[in-house]
């Protein structure tokens, strides 16, 4: 029996070294760590979670304790021990003793609740409207005039309010570092606002299951100072850039293969709506959804075979030639 | 022509395949029961271990996504509809009736219907993956992903009609098991005297039969959207996706009590026995049981604090949530205060047992995180959640699962399970099970989604990953000891006899393996924990007036082996009615997918089988015959 209980605390031990390298892992190098808080939702969720967190590992490591304490004290006992058959008083108060720790924890949890709920009054500059496709983000700033996909820019330090809703089946819209998630479903509008404290590029990805894609369906939110903010704004509201020479001839590729059926270039005749605004590809980061780098290699592969980079992807394999593909990657990267 | 001769004629036989068959003995019943659902364990530890394989490393292809989302709902609806819930009704058949002092349960052919059942909607779940693909919208199945606008094959198909069968299953089994435990308690065996096991039986089919109509009526409405073209998740034409959701977790929720409430009354029988001492405030550990099972049914919106329902509506089920730690707390108090001050016993059920308490303490505790709503925001649907979940229904079911074979298995078998392979049994399953699991945690803090089938080298996931399949691999070396424990202990382990714990319930009075007839006479109850009193309590105060007493043997023990009179006890005979009635309805179920003329001969085959069912007369045909 001794080596089991050696064997025991063993495990018990191993727990504790665990719980110590996950601290160890939590460093800014993870994209989507939730410790990591960039903004403030994130870091009342974050602060929330710290309560509970504390108050479980003192629940944990106390009743644990007793456990363990009880275990080891009486086992192997010999002979009939002392038929208890229970204590009033005790129980009332280890009835009582939960709901006290639960209170406490409960305040700080509902007061984040409702602040997290909407943005604080008057302090919304930027609204963003977000409809999910499977597996790809629209992303609309209705008072900017602006489309654009899975890449949501937004002004440092400023509150941004995002309305959601879906085209098809029900996603999740979730930046780890911003805040918390918000599901996107059809027929319904559902809102959530975030707010990042500094520069950077934030991961996001759908965290609702939503068919065979749900894994591929990533997207980027980049927070930027607010002349950039403006800048990238004013560049965006414009039509497509004039394109010469290789680009030229992807322009009329892009006509001729049909992609204009889907995709939509401003100041072209393409005005389709069941895949990404195109008018400014050439300056987002990625492209499918955050599945690939904007290169010209990326999008060439791209374009060789959609569903072969994404499985399910919406847009179909158009057998376009090794010639027709470097055309289209011209004219599509021209597109700043 | 001789053979159809055989099988119109009343079954009589008791033994070979065919007497398996058409048994309607609830502990035969039992047996079948539980062989089936460890089938079905292995079938979905299979599955996961295909996931871990493939989310191993970062980027991986050893299955294809579409694979992998029929894996994961395959193996949540495998481990929950054809494991865990059915080992359960294993224990509850073979033991309930001994527990209380039965013959049988109230209505024995509904009981092997409901077998018969179960094993119909297994198989039409499990077949799907020979035709076609299996379902692959998750154990969740979240409108509107599973219409046929998004689902066009008939894997959505398979589940809800799978679901169906298997939620008449439920139902039967449950109505039986109310019955049998309010009307055929021994004499004297007043419910306050009852079993916990008893108890918990008792409160998981009530709550059986109030979830399962809800998810009924959601599957019979998924079922009209996908067969008929009808819109009541349909968003395009107004119906709401989130009415599924609604309607799925008022189910859902309690059925997460169904799971872990019979495996807490397993623990609350173990704890005595092994402690030589009774459960620590019965009466409180019995109350917050039927609280449990009552609160259970005010909790389901906390499947729902992303879908937009507001503060208001999240704090209020953030709060019901919360609360529902607080009966569960005291049981783990009282099980703890079960065994302070015993003579602990530390054989592998108690192990299995203690090792329960302390994963489904953690269980417990990630589970009030996360109803904690505003901190939930972060981690619903990550991996915070998939520990969350292993930790309550392997942690937590599994592990009492466990406790309760080790336990019971000599009565069912007349044979000891090997000590020494339950030992490595149990420190294997605490190891891996945390070495699998608790990284999980970490991946969802992490900002890891679930049900992704693969992630990207830069997320910095890749280091719990591997360990998480690791994890799953010493898992699955550990289930494979106790199957090697259970195969060569059933045919060679050491003989048990009919009390081998010192046992404190009836079950423990009568010879391992028990006779069909359970118990020569019924026994007399004027206790809880009647056994162990009678054995310990006769030494310092003798009984007075001596009558009544539970069959004392010439010694004052318990006389084992059959009784001269036990043919004068009534049995309810063999009848094949049961399966056809099951194999009716599988039928009909494959023929609403392929063709409605199946459909109508398997509902014709299931009204004659009832038909015959309700003319057949319940006593042996030799009775009846001339
Ligand atoms: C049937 C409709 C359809 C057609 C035709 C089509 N696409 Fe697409 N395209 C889509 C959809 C849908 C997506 C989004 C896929 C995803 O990320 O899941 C997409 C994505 C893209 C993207 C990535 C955009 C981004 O920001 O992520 C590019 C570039 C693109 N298409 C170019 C083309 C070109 C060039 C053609 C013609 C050769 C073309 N498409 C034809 C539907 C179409
Ligand atoms: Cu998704
Ligand atoms: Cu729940």
């Amino acid at each position: 029996m001794r080596v089991s209980l050696a064997q025991f605390l063993a495990a018990v031990a191993a727990l504790v070294v665990l719980i110590g390298l996950v601290l160890a892992a939590c460093t800014p190098s993870h994209p989507q760590s939730t410790f990591d808080a960039s903004g403030p939702v994130a870091g009342m969720e974050r602060n929330v979670f710290y309560w509970i967190f504390w108050a479980a590992v003192f629940v944990f490591v106390t009743v644990g304790g007793v456990l363990v304490y009880t275990f080891v004290r009486f086992r192997n006992g010999e002979g009939i021990p002392r038929q208890v058959h229970g204590n009033r008083r005790l129980e009332i108060a280890w009835t009582l003793a939960p709901a006290v720790v639960l209170a406490v924890v409960a305040v700080p949890m509902l007061l984040t609740l409702f602040r997290v709920s909407s943005p604080p009054a008057g302090e919304v500059a930027v609204n963003v409207k977000v409809v999910a496709h499977q597996w790809w983000w629209e992303v609309q700033y209705p008072d900017l005039d602006i489309v654009t996909a899975n890449e949501l820019h937004i002004p440092v330090g400023r509150v941004v309010d995002v309305t959601l809703t879906s085209n098809d089946v029900i996603h999740s819209f979730w930046v780890p570092k911003l805040g918390g998630k918000i599901d996107v479903i059809p027929t319904r509008t559902t809102s959530i606002w975030l707010k990042a404290d500094k520069s950077g590029t934030y991961f996001g990805q759908c965290a609702e299951f939503c068919g065979i894609s749900h894994g591929n369906m990533r997207f980027r939110v980049i927070a930027k100072p607010q002349a950039e903010f403006d800048a990238w704004a004013e560049a965006q509201r414009g039509p497509a850039a004039q394109v010469t020479g290789e680009a030229e001839r992807g322009a009329q590729l892009f006509v001729a293969k049909g992609c204009l059926a889907c995709h939509t270039i401003r100041g072209t005749l393409a005005m389709g709506k069941i895949g990404p605004d195109l008018t400014h590809v050439g300056g987002r980061t990625t492209i499918a959804a955050g599945l690939l780098d904007n290169t010209p290699e990326d999008l060439a592969r791209w374009l060789r075979d959609p569903p072969e980079v994404k499985p399910g992807a919406n847009m179909p394999n158009l057998k376009l030639s090794g010639e027709e593909v470097s055309a289209l990657v011209a004219y599509l990267q021209a597109l700043k | 022509m001789a053979t159809i001769v055989q099988a119109l004629r009343r079954p009589t036989s008791y033994t070979g395949w065919w007497s398996w068959v058409t048994t309607v003995d609830h502990k035969r019943i039992g047996i079948l029961y539980g062989a089936t659902a460890i089938i079905f364990l292995l079938l979905g530890g299979l599955e996961a271990l295909i996931m871990r394989i493939q989310l191993a490393r970062p980027d991986q292809t050893v299955v294809s996504p579409e694979v992998f989302n029929q894996l994961f709902t395959m193996h949540g609806t495998t481990m929950i509809f054809l494991a865990i819930m059915p080992l359960n009704a294993a224990l509850f058949n073979f033991l309930v009736p001994l527990m209380i002092g039965a013959g049988d349960v109230a209505f024995p052919r509904l009981n092997a219907f409901s077998y018969w059942a179960f094993l119909g909607g297994g198989i039409i779940l499990n077949l799907s993956w020979l035709l076609g693909g299996a379902p692959n919208a998750g154990w969740f199945g979240y409108a509107n992903l599973t219409g046929t606008a998004f689902n066009p094959g008939h894997g959505i198909d398979w589940w809800v009609l799978g679901l169906q069968v298997l939620g008449i299953a439920s139902l039967a089994s449950a109505f039986n098991f109310i019955v049998t435990i309010i009307n055929m308690r021994a004499p004297g065996m007043t419910l306050m005297r009852m079993p916990v096991f008893a108890w918990m039986t008792l409160v998981t089919s009530f709550i059986m039969i109030f979830a399962f109509p809800v998810i009924t009526v959601a599957l019979v409405e998924l079922m009209f959207d996908r067969f008929l073209g009808t819109n009541f998740f349909v968003p395009s034409a107004g119906g709401d996706p989130l009415l599924w959701q609604h309607l799925f977790w008022i189910f859902g929720h309690p059925e997460v009590y169904i799971l872990v409430l019979p495996p807490m009354g397993i623990i609350s029988e173990v704890l005595p026995t092994f402690s030589r001492k009774p459960l620590f405030g019965y009466p409180v550990v019995v109350f917050s049981g039927i609280a449990i099972g009552f609160m259970g049914f005010g909790v389901w919106s906390h499947h729902m604090f992303t879908v937009g329902l507001g503060p208001v509506a999240n704090s209020v089920f953030a709060i019901t949530t919360m609360a529902i730690a607080i009966p569960t707390g005291v049981k783990i108090f009282n099980w703890i205060a079960t065994m302070w001050g015993g003579s602990l016993n530390t054989k592998t059920a108690l192990l299995f047992a203690v090792g329960f308490i302390f994963t489904f303490m953690m269980g417990g505790i990630s589970g009030v995180m996360h109803s904690m709503a505003s901190s939930d925001y972060q981690q619903q649907d990550t991996y915070f959640v998939v520990a969350h979940i292993h930790y309550v229904l392997f942690g937590g079911s599994l592990l009492a699962l466990f406790a309760g074979a080790y336990y019971w298995f000599p009565k069912i078998t007349g044979r000891l399970l090997h000590e020494g392979l339950g030992r490595l049994h149990f420190w294997l399953t605490i190891v891996a099970l945390n070495v699998t699991f608790f990284p999980m945690h970490f991946l969802g803090l992490d900002g890891m989604p679930r049900r992704i089938y693969t992630y990207d080298p830069s997320m910095g996931w890749d280091l719990w990953n591997m360990v998480a399949t690791i994890g799953a691999f010493m898992l699955a070396v550990s289930v494979l000891v106790f199957v090697f424990n259970l195969v060569t202990s059933l045919r060679r382990g050491e003989r048990a006899g009919n009390d081998p714990w010192d046992g404190r319930t009836l079950e423990w009075t009568v010879p391992s393996p028990p006779p069909a007839h359970n118990f020569d006479t019924i026994p007399v109850v004027r206790s809880r924990d009647a056994f162990w009193e009678e054995k310990h309590r006769r030494a310092i105060a003798p009984v007075a007036g001596g009558s009544g007493r539970m069959d004392p043997g010439e010694e004052g023990g318990y006389r084992p082996g059959h009784d001269p009179r036990h043919s004068t006890i009534h049995m309810p005979s063999p009848s094949y009615l049961p399966v056809v009635v099951a194999l009716g309805i599988v039928l009909a179920a494959y023929g609403l997918v392929y063709h409605l003329a199946l459909a109508a001969v398997g509902g014709a085959i299931a009204v004659a089988g009832l038909y015959g069912w309700y003319m057949e007369p319940a006593s042996e045909p030799e009775d009846t015959g001339q």
